[in-house]
């Protein structure tokens, strides 16, 4: 299939220091940028590489809170009670079930709120743009409170509304069943998050040069060769970006399965099985596993992201 | 754009406001349900009552509401202070220094915005509790940091990016000092900036649910998301939904202030720091 793309511009790279040394300037330079963001970069260790190497050496134990005593060094077999668990492989099923589901819905309808948005009159435009702005800032737990309030069987409205679908009924236990759960859950996510994704695809939208759109106008293109040969090709890094960060974000769901199931028809999700693990039964090792397990998954889905589907951040984040 | 044309997209754009605002007049409208409407399966009360937040505020629910709410607002704006100071220095050495370890610097803040929470919540519940920094203020203060810390560099840096510099040296030509030209010319350039971060940040640290219900047990630090799921009604037979829905509400108010303040800001905050061409 052939797209329409500018070529890409050449960065100019900034003037190398003349050879033998560095000038004294740039040593100092060096050194007051280390010493400015250094604090930051400290911290930002701090509260990440220690507790995961923390996690790291307590999933190694059979240590369980309430039994402090019999705190003993198993190994790796907390990891292999995991993974041999079938509670395990439903947690992360559902977790994957849920990403999946909610990031491909939020990028269709968040495309097509872009493009609303794009060509919203600019009388209306400043309403459009705070409201959109209301689900990102919400927080999650209100979210899921709202729906669980609407479609639950005794507060809600949703069964006397839509009484008249098929399977719908004054009756009907949303949070009843497993499927049901599951689709309240995914429509509070995708209430929630699609307005940032459309954010992120309209600023995408922008960078897409309007004489491309003119040339291919032009030339007789229609509005869906105009859309998937040019538009799209040209704001892949938005979108890119769009679903790196959303992936990640779906995958580590917790908010609205506690507020909703709180894991009950097995709805729970991996960050729910190691809270449970840890907070709720105190099993420090096991819940450690599980939470290193988790940590292991966000990297390889980084990883696919950023090698696989060679989403450049660099290009994204605007780095000239 | 033909005038039918202009129909349409004003009609994509209505159903997106009600698309945004439909969850939340739900909400609002069962806050303002009494104990009768509970379950009458309608979207509006059939009357009106300020009863929930008469209780939230004065009531029975109050001893759970109001140390959360005030709990929320300390442990959000002291994180959202540190991170965006600490942002502050590093997002000028990104945008103005040459340096080697930029690129280090941000790509680790976006490993840490990445990170799964929970897999920081276990070990520090466990630590926490011996160093006796579990449910206090500053137990929730150093996690959030974890959250607000990597969103203010992003964002921050791609602020500063923008700033023209070079306007520092041409106050400097000019017969200003060093000092006035720092305080007259870069810092009101540079402010708007730290303020959207900062916006953004606190939105982050609000929404925080995780740690506020793994490293809190009492009110003595309890956050108002954590503290939602625990309303219980005026008795032990009464429906806590309505009140929850009034807390909700409250907590609501301050984002909704926020968002309709500074839209355009926030805007540009959150796609400047992801996309950029």
């Amino acid at each position: 299939m052939s797209t329409t793309t500018l070529p890409p511009t050449e960065k100019t790279q900034p003037v190398s220091a003349p050879p033998g040394g560095l000038s004294d300037r740039l040593k100092a330079e060096r050194r007051l940028g280390w010493l400015l963001a250094g604090p930051a970069f400290f911290v930002m260790l701090a509260v990440t590489a220690y507790p995961i190497l923390q996690a790291t050496y307590d999933s190694l134990f059979s240590y369980r809170l309430t039994d402090p005593a019999n705190r003993s060094f198993v190994g790796l077999s907390n990891y292999g009670v995991i993974l041999t668990d079938p509670l395990w492989w439903q947690a992360l099923g559902v977790t994957l079930l849920i990403t999946f589901v909610t990031v491909a819905v939020e990028l269709l309808l968040g495309f097509a709120l872009a493009l609303v948005m794009a060509k919203a009159l600019s009388s209306i435009r400043p309403v459009v743009r705070a409201a959109i702005l209301i689900p990102y800032a919400v927080i999650t737990v209100v979210s899921a409170l709202a729906w669980q309030f609407a479609f639950d069987i005794n507060t809600g409205f949703v069964n006397s509304w839509f009484a008249w679908l098929p399977g719908v009924g004054t009756d009907t236990d949303w949070f009843g069943g497993w499927g049901s759960s599951i689709f309240v859950i995914c429509i509070a996510e995708i209430w929630k998050t699609t307005p940032f994704i459309s954010l992120l695809l309209l600023a995408g939208l922008a960078q897409v040069p309007e004489v491309l759109q003119e040339a291919a106008k032009v030339d007789g293109a229609t509005w869906m060769q105009r859309m998937f040969r040019v538009t799209i090709p040209n704001m892949k890094a938005a979108i890119m970006v769009a679903l790196l960060f959303r992936t990640l974000d779906a995958f580590r769901i917790f908010d609205s399965i506690f507020i909703m199931t709180n894991g009950a028809n097995n709805t729970e999700s991996v960050s729910f099985l190691a809270y449970r693990q840890t907070i709720a039964r105190l099993e420090i090792g096991l819940g450690s596993a599980v939470s290193v397990l988790l940590f292991i998954a966000v990297v390889l889905i980084a990883g696919i992201f950023i090698k696989g589907f060679k989403v450049d951040l660099s290009q994204a984040r605007g780095d000239r | 754009m033909s005038s039918r044309e202009k129909t349409w997209w004003w009609i994509g754009g209505l159903l997106i406001v009600v698309y945004c605002l439909f969850p939340i007049a739900w909400i609002v409208s069962l806050s303002f349900k009494a104990p009768s409407d509970i379950a009458n399966g309608q979207f509006l009360p059939s009357q009106f009552t300020w009863r929930n937040y008469s209780d939230i505020f004065t009531g029975t629910a109050s001893d759970l509401f109001l140390p959360a709410l005030r709990n929320s607002f300390g442990i959000c704006l002291i994180a959202t202070a540190i991170s965006c100071i600490l942002a502050m220095f590093a997002a000028y050495a990104i945008a103005r220094l040459d340096f080697p370890g930029k690129t280090l610097i941000l790509s680790t803040a976006l490993g840490v915005a990445i990170f799964p929470v929970i897999s920081i919540v276990t070990p520090l519940f466990n630590v926490w509790r011996q160093i006796g920094l579990y449910d206090t203020w500053l137990g929730l203060i150093i996690p959030y940091l974890s959250l607000t810390l990597p969103i203010s560099i992003w964002t921050m840096s791609a602020f500063f990016r923008e700033i023209p510099w070079e306007m520092e040296q041409a106050a400097q030509v000019d017969g200003a000092t060093t000092w006035q030209a720092f305080r007259k010319v870069i810092v009101p350039l540079a402010a708007p900036g730290v303020f959207t971060t900062a916006i953004i940040a606190f939105f982050i640290a609000w929404n925080d649910f995780v740690y506020g219900i793994s490293l809190t047990s009492t009110s003595a630090s309890r956050p108002v998301p954590a503290a939602l799921g625990l309303f219980s009604g005026a008795s032990q037979f009464e429906d806590p939904t309505t009140v929850t829905a009034a807390a909700a509400v409250v907590v609501t108010i301050p984002v909704v202030v926020l968002v309709l303040l500074f839209q355009r800001r926030i805007v540009a905050g959150l796609t400047n720091g992801a996309v950029k061409g």
